[in-house]
């Protein structure tokens, strides 16, 4: 292993990581919902009756983007994968985290806040096939 | 009440997920590769995440109604580990790693008008479709 010094940006995910924490943290104890996406977008589908918080938060998720973007320049976005491989893998993130019950916001950063031995299993499943899946994809295939 | 909380939060999130950089798949990749040269930023952004989330959560878990809203506490109690989530994670990882994309980041992507990331959270939304229709 070597580190990508180059790539590597200590205090913007530092930053980042904690606005992630403190969004999740405030959802929990003003409201006693867990920040999970795909939990969130998982429950819209299924047109369950606590919709509105979920399509309030999504809403807050995906429009925010726009007014960076109009302030700010856009993030870098780097998409190496083609679209057959984008469509295996969004098929897996879809049904992996509902069978799962959660992702890395979910089950990562929610579920280890809270201790959850549950989210702490989930968790090391999901980066161990992360890490397998990237090493066969970029170093034996 | 719990919509404007909801909302709000959903901003702060999003501009996690911006300001940490982790609406590029790149860098997640870069941090999955641990055999190839590594980029530790997402450990950092996990790292930065739950020292901020743990005394919220913590003092949400101690409190019988929501500081807010005033509802009953109702946060996740479960501790089972069974086949679903241990499988369910494992195929989530799988897809993560192709791609270098989750659903918060993917949402955010797609709204940033990448078309790469409106093709993933289409097929994302329908895994989650075709999750209704399996046996559980």
């Amino acid at each position: 292993m070597q580190i990508d010094w180059l790539q590597f940006t200590p205090w913007s995910a530092l930053l980042g990581g904690a606005l992630l924490g403190l969004a999740s943290g405030l959802l929990a104890l003003l409201a006693g919902k867990i920040a999970g996406i795909s939990g969130i977008l998982g429950g819209l589908l299924n047109a369950q009756s606590d919709m509105q918080w979920r399509a309030a938060f999504l809403l807050g998720l995906i429009f925010t983007p726009l007014f960076w973007m109009a302030f700010k320049t856009p993030a870098d976005i780097q998409i190496t994968a083609n679209t057959p491989t984008l469509i295996i893998a969004g098929l897996l993130v879809g049904l992996g985290t509902r069978y799962g019950n959660g992702c890395t916001s979910g089950h990562g950063i929610c579920g280890l806040s809270r201790f959850s031995i549950r989210s702490l299993a989930a968790v090391a499943s999901f980066m161990t096939a992360g890490f397998i899946t990237v090493l066969l994809t970029h170093h034996l295939f | 009440m719990q919509t404007i909380v909801a909302l709000l939060t959903g901003v702060i999130f999003s501009l996690g997920l911006i300001i940490s950089g982790m609406v590029n798949p790149a860098k997640v990749i870069g941090f999955l590769n641990l055999a190839g040269q590594w980029d530790p930023s997402l450990a950092l952004v996990m790292a930065g995440g739950i020292a901020t989330a743990t005394p919220l959560f913590m003092w949400a878990k101690r409190r019988q109604q929501t500081l807010l809203t005033h509802e009953k506490m109702a946060l996740p109690t479960s501790t089972i580990i069974d086949r679903p989530l241990i499988g369910g994670s494992l195929l989530f990882g799988i897809g993560w790693g192709l791609a270098g994309i989750c659903p918060g980041p993917g949402l955010v992507a797609m709204a940033m008008g990448e078309s790469k990331a409106f093709i993933f959270v289409i097929a994302m939304l329908s895994g989650m479709f075709v999750f209704r229709l399996l046996p559980k």
